[in-house]
């Protein structure tokens, strides 16, 4: 057991946790913030994304104690003042999503690039989101909307 | 996955006085938790060496490249030192995983585990590699030493990677689509001298290909290697690619990475 402390969307948090505490885990389980999906839970699929101190990670793949004292940002930490991110806009307007699962993921990664490489190309948005499985929709709309969203951002 | 105690080391005495017979360092956590998790590995303490400074940050001199164990492979590909000193070694780390994995995985922790199909080994071949640890210097040629086998002993730890510039280096892999990881991968180094051909993927260990450098050596054009049979009869055989394909595949990257040297 031991502390973790960590600025969550903004907000100071601080729990006690088992020493295995993945932080996707802590997310989900100890602060109910359960828009960060687990999918294959083996650091391939992507579901589980999220930023530590502003870069992405696969947060199944992360312990709680690892990140200790990080900043934390997960898709519910996107919206200002009730209004979407303009990634979650893009994917909206472009069908980037069917069922919805790997969609949090998709798009804490797809922030990470534009925050990176303003004007990605499409091979860019592609090799980028190589961490990234979708099974609905082909990834064209997702390719897309990260294009849409790189002329808002 | 089991519990374990988890300890964060301010440095590597710290770290190394830490470590038991069931223990590991943790860096990245790109293989160890995954391993931990799918119940592979079980350790009683994890000692986490990120916050170690000293294990991080790149430093180039006239002749070699020098890495600390715990940088990332993002801050290797990102690197404009690296970049212009030894580019081959910038796109390797490039190739790595993912973006995540990228952001989290560490040079160190990729030579300390040998994956069979990992990159970085073949750079440590190819580019007569020095690996400093916190009690020693090995040459990598004596480091590698079989699957998932270091010469590394318990409690020891890798502080840093110093690679040789070479005049000419190209690493060219062909990927498993899935993973990333290499089926067959080749990095070529031309030195003053000799060439090393460093093969990962294709055996149980990374390994350099004497006969493709010896050929190398004598003209260094991707013509002497061509047609090259290789033995097969040690490569691995999976569902992804027969020995055969390997031992093809090997020559044929190699090839590449000469043309693109």
């Amino acid at each position: 057991m031991g502390k973790i402390s960590l600025e969550v969307n903004g907000r100071k948090v601080e729990k006690e946790a088992p020493d295995n505490t993945l932080l996707s885990t802590f997310l989900r389980e100890h602060l109910q913030l359960t828009g960060t999906h687990i999918g294959c839970d083996t650091s391939q699929c992507g579901a589980c994304v999220v930023h530590v101190d502003g870069n992405s990670l696969k947060s199944c793949t992360a312990l709680a104690a690892d990140v200790n004292g990080s900043k934390v940002t997960t898709i519910e930490g996107l919206e200002t003042n009730g209004k979407m991110h303009p990634m979650q806009e893009a994917f909206k307007k472009l069908h980037g999503l069917q069922c919805g699962f790997c969609t949090p993921g998709m798009v804490m990664s797809a922030i990470d690039l534009l925050q990176k490489n303003k004007k990605p190309s499409d091979t860019e948005i592609r090799d980028w989101l190589e961490g990234n499985i979708c099974r609905c929709t082909g990834y064209q709309n997702i390719v897309a909307a990260v294009k849409e969203a790189a002329t808002k951002m | 996955m089991k519990d374990f105690n988890y300890h964060s080391a301010k440095d590597s005495k710290e770290a190394s006085k830490l470590a038991s017979s069931s223990s590991a360092f943790l860096a990245g956590g790109m293989t160890t938790i995954p391993s931990m998790k799918l119940g592979l590995a079980t350790y009683k303490d994890l000692i986490d060496i990120k916050n170690i400074k000293k294990l991080s940050g790149i430093k180039v001199s006239g002749k070699s490249v020098t890495i600390g164990a715990a940088t990332k492979h993002v801050e290797v590909s990102n690197s404009k030192d690296v970049k212009k000193a030894i580019p081959s070694l910038s796109s390797l780390a490039e190739g790595i995983g993912d973006p995540q994995v990228r952001n989290r995985g560490t040079i160190g922790g990729s030579i300390a585990n040998n994956d069979p199909s990992a990159d970085y080994p073949s750079a440590c071949i190819a580019l007569n590699a020095t690996i400093h640890t916190n009690e020693r210097k090995i040459e990598a040629a004596k480091f590698f030493k079989g699957m998932f086998e270091t010469a590394l002993k318990k409690g020891e730890l890798i502080e840093a990677i110093e690679f040789q510039i070479p005049e000419k280096s190209s690493y060219q892999k062909h990927p498993n689509p899935a993973s990333r990881y290499a089926i067959v991968g080749v990095y070529v180094a031309k030195h003053k001298g000799d060439v090393n051909v460093a093969v990962t993927g294709a055996k149980s260990c990374v390994y350099n290909d004497k006969e493709m450098s010896k050929a190398l050596s004598g003209n260094f054009s991707s013509s002497s290697i061509d047609g090259m049979d290789l033995d097969s009869s040690e490569m691995n055989s999976d569902m992804h690619a027969s020995a055969d394909f390997r031992a093809n595949l090997v020559v044929t990257q190699a090839k590449k990475a000469v043309d693109a040297c």
